[in-house]
């Protein structure tokens, strides 16, 4: 019985015919549909501050949401207790949502195709502290014989291993064991009594331990970080007002996850509260952008094998050639929309409903050489690095803010530039994309996405891209 | 919820087994909440959600070593479980010699009733907290034909308790109740498309505003956005409402963190007893404040929270501190450790917030002949090291001391140290939505970046 293979099911002995009468509980006054989210989470945490392993960490957390639709509306109900009666009695209060007859039919479990983009044996999760406690340790090394000016060095290593079971009474039956880490780097640098400056940098996936010690080292995050600290010593005050902007690749595809990405998530669309709302065919780009969100990449910490409701994830054209071409679906959108799930139904934990997300959101490779695109520039902004951006999906305007970047000034990269946060309209951005580098790099792994309180791991990535004509909010 | 003598007993006794199994020192927290949420959308009902849950997390110290687990299992093994791992932490950690827990005689509670805890929101059934939600929409809903959408209301509460012990000899708990009142309509005009919010946050039901008051101020906030336009790029005096200055307090808060002071990562550090703000400036953090929603009666580690000014008419005067970052820093605790269940204590405000000035906001627009009101701000260019800020902003533009269009899709940029010395005046309008409050505030002169 392909059950026995799910490491929680095994666990807490749940067995096929358990699952069924708690669909069955679930949908004891009706409703069209109800699934079973369990989840069973092992986190770690090391940080390191001042060249001293502060604080470390580890726990678990486990519970199981039930979820019944009927129509438009959603039940839900969750408990941290897996013993029958309390998951009963979770089922019997998200029933509460729908009002009728109980739904009889009964669909029975099949397990889906299995695929594994993430063929982890030993999760870090699962390996010995010391070893992971020495990334943050090299990490700090690293950072301070990086350079004289560097001052403060703080390193955090995270990992987590959350295993999953759903049961839909759809009938399908997925069971997942998802490995993340994460290794980020923070670094302070200081001249002669100035002003400090901060780097950062950080990535990871969903890897095994190995990745930070033959991929990507301590040392390779710990210098980029101390470099962009040490860069940011000279920077002058940034120009506000629209210019000509180039993105360097990587990292700033969070211009792609703000501009297009969360407005074109199903949920609302389907409510008509989306700036992209009913523009599906149309043009809302430059015919060079053709942009994709794909869980499917091997590693990749946006990746998933099946979303959180037991759809595989999928590789979704958002924009092709300019042109709108679908919406991020999860059941009940797609559903209510009559279109197919597209394997973006993602939640937070168990205590969270699930909603549609992207998963890595990156834009194709053009074919003009990155060096070009910033000859072609008389005046203008090349940002390379960035923190944190947020969008307004009704009236579709975005921030995101830029870490490291610089003028350019008659087709050359000069003096660095101070934080300045860029914004701009989604479905009126793009169109303004002149040139696409053929230099497509996805980020390193660092990226949170937040959305109505629930945080996910994303991905994101783009070409050199050059725009021409953004607002940038400096002071110059 | 189970019986709070329970709880409590685990906590002490989560300690006990801490200092059995070889820690020197132990301090346990147990949470334990109930939530209820029900969103209605287009006057239909669009989720309800109920559940609840509680957690363990265990801090030990072996010597000078830390070592810190947390669960959400509370059988005897998964506490065994809890207490092994926390002392198998202690084992890869570094000796620390500032680490350490509060002396003694800096233990305990503030005594009287807080009134955090006021559930009568426990008496209603469903369908009548679906009701308060649906009217809230149905105001907004009805309060224009430009709305005819809605992300929908929400009515949410939340019970919760909190527990502490440690192994120098305290031992609290404390209830905790709130729910709010929400909703988000959007409003449309031809191409122009806006949403906007209203909100209502009370430790009881008869705290919050009347259902039909939320949806009147969230549909007029949604409707004054529409046909909002770009401005030319430019500097000039910048209002922030309450609802925005309130993000400034919290900047203050994050640089008068102990961490941020004693990392040297922020613009504050080392800077008390000199001028930082303008003298309209005073800022105070008050855990004591009873039914608030800073207010507790100890801090998570134990310590009475206290009234503690951090910024008195420009004059930077505390910082705002945990057991840690105080001796690090050579200065005393200030009662404001703030912890999850994992992990070290952190830093947290209690009340945090600005003291009102004299003067009406109608007065302070009354003064600008080319201003901006700022309603809504966007994403997190604010760098707290150098003071640096540049954020997306939205709101109406000042003409002639009036509000007279609205403006998005712009930046508002500065840099915090001569924002805070160039605050020009501080409203009358002082009111408590959360944590941190601040009344109208009006900076000098920032860049406006937009066409």
């Amino acid at each position: 019985m392909a059950l026995s293979e799910s490491w929680i099911a095994g666990k807490f002995g749940i067995t096929p015919q358990d699952l069924e009468s708690y669909l069955g509980e679930a949908l004891s006054r009706g409703g069209d549909y109800a699934d079973l989210y369990f989840e069973y989470q092992a986190t770690s945490l090391i940080s390191l501050d001042e060249g001293i392993v502060k604080s470390a960490s580890q726990g678990v957390s486990l519970g199981v949401g039930v979820r019944v639709i009927a129509g438009e509306r959603t039940g839900y109900a969750y408990s941290d207790d897996l013993s029958p009666e309390r998951i009963r009695k979770a089922a019997r209060v998200a029933a509460c949502i729908a009002a009728g007859p109980a739904q009889v039919e009964k669909v029975p479990l099949l397990e889906g195709a299995k695929r594994d983009l993430y063929p982890v044996v030993t999760a870090p999760t699962e390996t010995a502290f010391a070893e992971r406690v020495e990334l943050v340790k090299r990490a700090d090394r690293a950072a301070r014989a990086y350079n004289r000016s560097i001052f403060q060095v703080q390193a955090t290593y995270a990992d987590n291993l959350r295993h999953v079971l759903i049961a839909t009474s759809d009938g399908v039956l997925s069971f997942d064991r998802q490995p993340l880490a994460r290794l980020s780097v923070s670094a302070l640098a200081r001249q002669s009594g100035g002003t400090p400056q901060r780097g950062h940098a950080g990535g990871g996936g969903r890897v095994e331990l190995r990745y930070f010690l033959e991929e990507k080292t301590p040392e390779h995050f710990a210098t980029e970080a101390a470099r962009e600290a040490v860069v940011m010593l000279d920077a002058v005050e940034a120009p506000a007002g629209e210019m000509t902007v180039v993105l360097g690749p990587g990292w700033p595809g969070i211009l792609l996850h703000e501009a297009v990405g969360h407005g074109l998530e199903a949920d609302f669309n389907r409510k008509k509260i989306s700036a992209f709302t009913d523009r599906i065919g149309q043009k809302v780009a430059s015919p060079l952008c053709t942009v994709v969100d794909d869980g499917t990449i091997a590693g990749r910490r946006g990746s998933l094998n099946v979303d959180d409701e037991g759809h595989p994830t999928e590789r979704n054209v958002l924009i092709e050639n300019g042109v709108l071409r679908g919406y991020l679906q999860d059941r009940l959108s797609s559903r209510l929309m009559r279109a197919a799930s597209t394997g973006s139904g993602r939640r937070e934990s168990y205590a969270h409903i699930p909603m549609p997300r992207m998963t890595n959101t990156f834009m194709l490779a053009g074919d003009s050489d990155p060096e070009e695109i910033l000859r072609s520039v008389p005046q203008g902004l090349y940002c390379v690095n960035f923190g944190g951006g947020q969008v307004d999906i009704t009236n579709g305007n975005f921030v995101f803010s830029a870490s490291e970047s610089y003028l350019i000034e008659g087709g050359r990269v000069t003096r660095p530039v101070r934080n300045a946060t860029l914004i701009g309209n989604g479905p009126e951005a793009l169109r303004y994309v002149s040139m696409v580098g053929h230099d497509l790099k996805l980020d390193e792994g660092i990226g949170i996405c937040g959305k109505e309180g629930q945080s996910v791991p994303v991905g994101v990535g783009i070409p050199t891209i050059r725009i021409d004509r953004m607002t940038v909010g400096g002071t110059a | 919820m189970s019986g709070s003598g329970n709880l409590l007993e685990m906590a002490n006794d989560v300690v006990r087994q801490a200092l059995a199994a070889g820690a020197s020192d132990a301090e346990c927290t147990i949470a334990e909440g109930e939530e209820f949420s029900v969103n209605v959308r287009l006057r239909e009902v669009e989720t309800l959600k109920e559940a609840g849950s509680r957690g363990a997390g265990l801090r030990i110290l072996v010597g000078r070593n830390t070592g810190s687990s947390y669960t959400s299992d509370l059988t005897p093994e998964g506490i065994a479980h809890l207490v092994r791992s926390a002392l198998e932490l202690a084992r890869v950690t570094t000796e620390d010699p500032h680490a350490g827990m509060p002396d003694p005689k800096e233990l305990g509670a503030i005594p009287g009733d807080l009134a955090l805890y006021c559930p009568d929101f426990a008496q209603l059934e469903t369908p009548q907290k679906m009701e308060l939600a649906r009217r809230a929409e149905d105001a907004a809903l009805s309060a224009d034909p430009r709305i005819s959408n809605s992300e929908g209301a929400s009515f949410d509460s939340h019970l919760g308790r909190h527990v502490f012990a440690n192994s120098r000899g305290f031992s609290g708990e404390y209830r905790s109740s709130y729910c709010s009142l929400s909703t988000v309509p959007v409003a449309r005009q031809g191409e122009s498309m806006e949403r906007d919010y209203w909100f209502s946050l009370a430790r009881g039901l008869a705290g919050l505003e009347p259902p039909e008051q939320i949806g009147r101020i969230a549909a007029a906030r949604a409707l004054r956005r529409l046909g909002a336009v770009k401005v030319e790029t430019q500097k000039v005096p910048v209002v922030f409402e309450p609802r925005t200055a309130r993000s400034l307090l919290d900047h203050i808060f994050e640089a008068v963190h102990g961490v941020a002071v004693y990392r040297q990562e922020s613009f504050l550090a080392g800077r008390l007893g000199e001028k930082v703000a303008s003298e309209n400036l005073t800022v105070i953090d008050d855990g004591t404040i009873p039914g608030r929603f800073g207010t507790s009666p100890f801090d998570d580690e134990g310590v009475p929270t206290r009234r503690t000014v951090v910024i008195e008419r420009g004059v930077l005067k505390s910082y705002l501190l945990n057991t840690y970052t105080a001796r690090k820093l050579g200065l005393k605790t200030t009662g404001n450790a703030s912890r999850g269940l994992a992990g070290n204590a952190g830093i947290g405000h209690g009340n945090f917030y600005a003291e009102q000035g004299v003067e009406p906001p109608e007065g302070i627009l009354a003064g600008i002949r080319n201003g901006f009101y700022v309603t809504e701000l966007m994403g997190f260019g604010v760098n707290i090291v150098t003071g640096d800020y540049s954020r997306g902003a939205a709101g109406m533009w000042i003409r002639d001391g009036e509000l007279a269009f609205p403006v998005s899709e712009v930046t508002i940029a500065g840099n915090l140290r001569e924002m805070f010395q160039g605050l020009a005046a501080v409203g009358s309008d002082l009111e408590f939505r959360g944590s941190s409050a601040a009344p109208t505030l009006l900076i000098a002169e920032m860049t406006v970046g937009g066409r």
